[in-house]
């Protein structure tokens, strides 16, 4: 059995290189034609439906913009860019700064970039012109969703981990029930229930906007993962650090903020990472409920009745996307994990 | 490092004061909508008339039933092509994870392929793939592909011979069951003797056969009874047999393809934590590759295998949901959808369709859980 040979180092046997050189040459003939189509044959140039066998990426060209934005409006494409560049900034500062100066700057990048990347897409509260929250969409829309939710989510996760480690009974059992609820049950019928059941429990005449619907469906589904992340890296605080806080006479809550929850946050950084590439992967969900988000613009393109017959080349491109991100951030993660 | 007794009791009290407030806010809120929109609160809509089709029901269903029928026909569908993903996406893990560990390099290259393509891919993308780009592919039913002798394959779905009378199914069905039960208990039986005496009792491979005895016996018992209704061409269309919708197909494809990424990830790190000297010293004693991998190594791995692959099973069931966005008709789209738009009883709706998966959830946390305490009692702790 192979396997058990790996698992001792065994050399490889001739029978197995020869093995291996066949299957290599059979993969190489299945795999030519898919490349002849996507590379060879494809067509790349031109600005309307294509003639030739292979791929025709014109398609994706011309609707790149509506991948990315949506239907955000074009003159004002600055705000949108301007917003990705400065989560990019923040996250990229958050990583690059030392641990604890980190730790200090994170509170504020969870609170103020949310309320800043809203005002500056939605326009009104800094006097620029009005983008209603339904012409945002693409790859714009679904990293919204991850990162507001996220910090959304992030703080009651918090909360919700503090709670069930708690040693008051109601506490904890309202903890642990509030988790399970929303990991019991999927993230669509979470959706459906924030689009359908929230305008129901506000009192009558309040309206709410379908994109902070959505937002607060995601921000609870997520924070009962994320609180299960951050137990687990609370649970991995050996107790003695709580024990030796308490000798040196810091209060309870100094004893959680300066001692515990500063070690325990550190160890679930790769899960947070993976919590984040699990979530942008579930944003797609939100077409359901009638938001263009990435998949949900590449849908849309793709059911165009003049452009019929392109939605290999519009899947192709959104799963390379969704997949270029990801694997990244995976091995991101995985590097983290290693460098601890 | 305790707090006083009464500052315990002041903060729950708190929570429980804060919790009250906000669920009778919520409650007072939704009764006011309720009024304004007219519609009445309770279960009485399940009573209701459906009034719209099914494409796939495996309960009897017409546009008379009821809602509430509606509710079981979307759990049994849901229930369907979880348990099918679940076994297809098992074996489909086994073998990648298989792949993954093979000393053939191109093998162990597809098989990483694989994983980390699948697994950062968004699921619902993978059901568009399977439904909109894969499965659109296939031929017109006059064209369809044939397999076997009765088997087509067309745009509108896969075409099955299918079992005419019912009942003699579900006798089989049942011999199977006493068989592999029997077949269970005489293993222990055999085990035991074994265990005793020290030598392989000559009876050793009778437990094996019984699993297959009885179904035969049976099938050959009710011989006139199981006949099958095979599907025919009947003007541009196939009748007869039984029809599995494209839409399944691709849920089911998706589902037990993406879920499998996961299972072969878990089986692998799962086998690879299995120290190697295990491996060594069973190879030092003589016992054949086949034997350190079934008798040694998988014993050991799935104490590490159990938990996490009971959680991608939840996963799995959970994300069944997906396929409501290709109109399978599964508990999310014929309840959560269809039926909350004809009765607008969203509040009932909502707390059901949770509730059913919910209530699946910690079922099968429970079983598993049973499960793995029976497995674990072998292990050397």
């Amino acid at each position: 059995m192979s396997v058990v040979n790996a698992k001792i180092g065994a050399k490889q046997s001739l029978l197995q290189k020869s093995i291996n050189a066949v299957l290599l040459l059979i993969l190489a003939g299945l795999l030519f034609p898919v490349f002849k189509w996507a590379i060879i044959d494809a067509q790349w140039a031109g600005t309307d439906r294509c003639t030739g066998d292979g791929a025709c990426w014109v398609f994706i060209k011309l609707r790149l913009m509506t991948f990315m934005f949506g239907f955000y409006e074009t003159e004002e494409l600055w705000r949108p860019s301007l917003v990705l560049a400065l989560w990019a900034i923040a996250i990229a500062t958050l990583f690059r700064s030392t641990y604890s100066r980190g730790l200090k700057i994170l509170p504020a990048v969870i609170v103020l970039l949310p309320l800043l990347s809203w005002g500056l897409l939605d326009g009104r509260w800094f006097g620029l012109p009005h983008v209603e929250t339904t012409r945002w969409g693409g790859l714009l829309l679904s990293l919204m969703i991850t990162l507001m939710g996220l910090s959304l989510a992030f703080p009651l996760g918090l909360l919700l981990a503090l709670g069930r480690m708690s040693d008051l009974p109601l506490i904890k059992a309202g903890s642990v029930a509030f988790v399970e609820l929303w990991r019991g049950v999927p993230l669509i019928a979470v959706l459906f229930m924030s689009s359908v059941m929230l305008p129901l429990v506000l009192p009558p005449g309040t309206e709410l906007d379908k994109l902070i619907r959505v937002l607060v469906g995601v921000a609870l589904f997520t924070s009962a993962y994320l609180a299960e992340v951050i137990r687990a890296g609370l649970r991995g605080v050996p107790s003695g650090q709580a024990e030796a806080a308490a000798a040196l006479g810091l209060m309870g809550w100094q004893r959680l903020f300066l001692v515990v929850l500063p070690q325990a946050l550190r160890s679930v950084i790769p899960s947070l990472v993976n919590s984040f590439i699990s979530l942008f992967k579930d944003t797609s969900l939100v077409m359901i409920v009638g938001m263009f988000d990435l998949l949900g613009t590449v849908q849309q393109a793709n059911t165009d009745p003049y452009w019929l017959g392109y939605s290999t080349e519009g899947y192709l491109f959104a799963g390379l996307v969704y997949w270029a991100m990801c694997f990244t951030l995976s091995r991101f993660s995985m590097k983290l994990e290693q460098a601890r | 490092m305790n707090k006083s007794p009464a500052k315990k009791w002041l903060i729950q009290g708190l929570f429980f004061l804060v919790l009250v407030a906000v669920f009778a806010f919520a409650g007072h809120n939704v009764s006011m909508q309720l009024k304004v929109r007219g519609i009445s609160s309770g279960f009485d809509f399940l009573q209701n008339q459906a009034g719209f089709g099914i494409a796939f029901h495996l309960i009897p269903y017409s546009e008379t039933s009821s809602l509430g029928r509606v509710f079981l026909v979307g759990a049994v569908n849901t229930l369907f092509v979880s348990i099918i993903s679940i076994v297809f996406a098992s074996v489909i893990g086994l073998i990648i994870a298989l792949f993954r560990m093979s000393p053939l390099p191109v093998l162990r290259a597809i098989g990483a392929t694989y994983v980390e393509t699948l697994r950062n891919i968004p699921l619902l993308l993978q059901f568009f793939v399977w439904y909109f780009a894969v499965l659109r592919q296939l031929p017109m039913p006059l064209e369809s592909w044939r397999i076997g002798k009765s088997i087509y394959l067309n745009i509108r779905g896969l075409y099955l011979p299918f079992p005419e009378d019912a009942a003699a199914v579900w006798m089989v069905i049942a011999a199977l069951i006493v068989g592999l039960t029997l077949g269970h208990v005489a293993r222990a039986l055999a085990r035991g003797q074994r265990v005793r005496s020290g030598r392989t009792p000559l009876w050793n491979w009778v437990p094996f056969t019984l699993p297959l005895l009885f179904p035969v016996l049976a099938l050959l018992y009710l011989r006139s009874r199981v006949t099958f209704t095979v599907p025919y061409l009947e003007g541009f269309n196939y009748s007869g047999g039984a029809q599995i919708i494209p839409e399944l197909i691709a849920a089911i494809a998706a589902l037990s393809l993406y879920t499998a990424s996961f299972i072969a990830e878990i089986i692998r790190g799962a086998v690879g934590a299995v120290s190697k000297h295990q491996t060594e010293a069973a190879l030092a004693l003589g016992l054949k590759p086949r034997q350190v991998l079934v008798q040694i190594i998988f014993p050991q791995a799935m104490g590490h295998i159990l938990p996490p692959l009971t959680s991608q099973y939840l996963n799995l069931i959970k994300n069944s949901s997906l396929a409501a966005a290709i109109a399978f008709p599964e508990l999310v789209l014929l309840f959560a959808g269809t039926s909350l738009n004809v009765s607008g009883q969203a509040v009932e709706i909502m707390m059901m369709t949770l509730g059913f998966y919910l209530v699946v959830s910690l079922c099968l946390s429970a079983l598993i859980n049973l499960y793995q305490a029976r497995v674990l009692r072998y292990e050397r702790r």
